[in-house]
């Protein structure tokens, strides 16, 4: 037996890699748009918020992922609405709502007394943890995203490209920026098993800024990213079975890589 | 037929601050070709936000087509280019993928574009001359180019008021001709209503059958000729 079949021979592996899969498709698809109208930490606010939300299922004795995904939509929503009545800028909303996140979460986890490995495993993701009912619902809610996403492409990128002139033109941008959030706080509740919630905004980061390195059009930024991702969760997975790590840490280290290696086929290619 | 453009007796102030703009009444018939012109912080981009119904008159009211502007029902009927700084072209985005974008008003919301839409797209680029690179990506292209793209994305959803604001800042005096007669050309074409923003008279005054200057009202409304002296000094532009 091969390495690679004694891998896949495992239950556990395999659950892994399949929700590794969707989750790397799934968080550049969606953080492809942050990333073009400069929201790129706004997935980091959301898994703050994401975290309190895990904190309260364990206290309440709830599914952590139910609690998480309910949380980071409020965080979503909340973030939007800050920005969109301009009475705070970008920044200081998401500001407010990162910090309270994390606060509120250290305060619900200690009332828990969850403070253990348990925790570890949803702030920066564990390959064992993944079960055949988190796939489904992995799968479902992934699927569900990059239709979306797929469906609105077009009506994504003119938002991000000239939002007045969207606006101007009766396009619904305030429906989609809220979308863009609710989809944000999707993706992150999705992937907290596999990625964790403090690393996630990485994947919905790094892909993204890689591909726009070696791209020449919209589209193709956008399938590079979609492809980055994917193969940067499939292979971060795999050094993590290998190398008893945190899948969050090698997932997010991989694509750190794929950024430095577009970087110098960008570098090579302007001369 | 309904006026284009109709403020009828406007005051706007931002929250509680001085008003922005006093006893604004301003008509634009379809068709015509109005220069929206005045120094830098006089009102001309406000009066326009109110024009367009992203503002509402603190008082007054303010009409698209003959429908209050704040509801006005078609506004796939509206193009406009924003200025050039609120644009975002960091990402490698092509000419006909921004054009494209402009279509969206006319089309549904999901799923790509049909062929007749397509074909506006194709056609809208070709009336501004950027049919050659329309593959490239706009990073790539000079400011001239770029305004040029962003004017084909706003005539691409096939406009009955065309709203450009400062479409000429920032780009070199040579792209800055050759834009404004691009736009001269689109008008005398097209026959769609322009209000053409611009805190320069220079570039607007040869081509306007029509001046507006903006300073916290409507200071001069008519021929660019009957224009006070005055208003042609350079340093009164940023007064």
């Amino acid at each position: 037996m091969t390495p690679l079949t004694s891998m896949l021979s495992l239950e556990f592996m395999r659950l892994a890699l399949a929700s590794g899969a969707v989750v790397g498709v799934l968080a550049p698809a969606v953080g492809f748009f942050l990333v073009q109208r400069r929201l790129s930490l706004i997935g980091d606010g959301i898994g703050h918020v994401a975290f309190a939300g895990v904190a309260a299922g364990l206290l309440l004795d709830i599914p952590p992922v139910l609690s998480a995904l309910v949380a980071a939509l409020l965080g979503a929503v909340a973030i939007e609405w800050l920005r969109a009545r301009r009475r705070t800028a970008g920044d200081q909303a998401l500001a407010l709502v990162f910090y309270t996140g994390i606060a509120g979460g250290v305060v619900l986890v200690s009332a828990a007394g969850a403070l253990d490995v348990d925790l570890f495993a949803y702030l920066f993701g564990s390959i064992l943890t993944v079960s055949r009912a988190d796939f489904a619902v992995v799968a479902a809610l992934g699927l569900v995203g990059i239709v979306t996403v797929g469906l609105l492409y077009r009506a994504l990128a003119a938002v991000t490209l000239d939002e007045e002139g969207a606006r101007v033109a009766g396009v619904p941008v305030a429906a989609l920026n809220v979308l863009l959030g609710v989809l944000a706080a999707v993706t992150i509740a999705v992937s907290m098993r596999i990625v964790g919630v403090l690393l996630i905004a990485a994947l919905m980061v790094l892909p993204v800024i890689a591909a726009l390195r070696i791209a020449s059009s919209l589209a193709t930024a956008m399938l590079a990213a979609l492809g980055i991702g994917l193969s940067s969760a499939l292979a971060g997975i795999t050094i993590a079975y290998y190398a008893d790590l945190p899948p969050g840490g090698s997932i997010v280290l991989v694509a750190a890589a794929s950024f430095l290696v577009a970087s110098g086929i960008d570098r090579v290619r302007s001369g | 037929m309904p006026l284009a453009v109709e403020l009828r007796g406007v005051d706007f102030a931002y929250g509680r601050a001085q008003p922005v703009l006093r006893r604004v009444e301003l008509a634009v018939a379809p068709g015509e070709l109005v220069a929206i012109a005045g120094p830098n912080g006089g009102g001309k981009t406000t009066l326009v936000r109110l024009a367009l119904g992203l503002e509402r008159p603190t008082d007054g009211a303010a009409r698209l087509f003959g429908e209050p502007a704040h509801r006005f029902s078609r506004r796939e009927l509206l193009g406009y280019l924003a200025q050039r700084s609120q644009l975002g072209v960091d990402a490698p985005v092509t000419v006909r993928e921004v054009v494209g974008a402009g279509r969206l008003p006319r089309t549904r919301l999901f799923g790509p574009l049909r062929s007749d839409d397509h074909a506006k797209v194709e056609e809208a680029i070709e009336r501004v001359g950027l049919t050659a690179v329309a593959d490239r990506p706009l990073m790539r292209l000079s400011g001239g180019q770029q305004q040029r793209a962003f004017l084909a994305k706003a005539l691409a959803s096939e406009p009955a008021l065309l709203v450009l604001d400062e479409p000429t800042a920032g780009v070199d005096l040579e792209a800055q001709e050759a834009l404004a007669e691009l736009i001269e050309r689109l008008h005398r074409e097209l026959g769609v209503t322009i209000l053409y923003v611009s805190h320069e008279f220079g570039a607007v005054e040869r081509f306007v059958e029509r001046i507006v200057l903006v300073q916290g009202g409507i200071a001069f409304d008519g021929s660019p000729s009957e224009l006070p002296g005055h208003w042609h000094d350079p340093s009164h532009l940023h007064a």
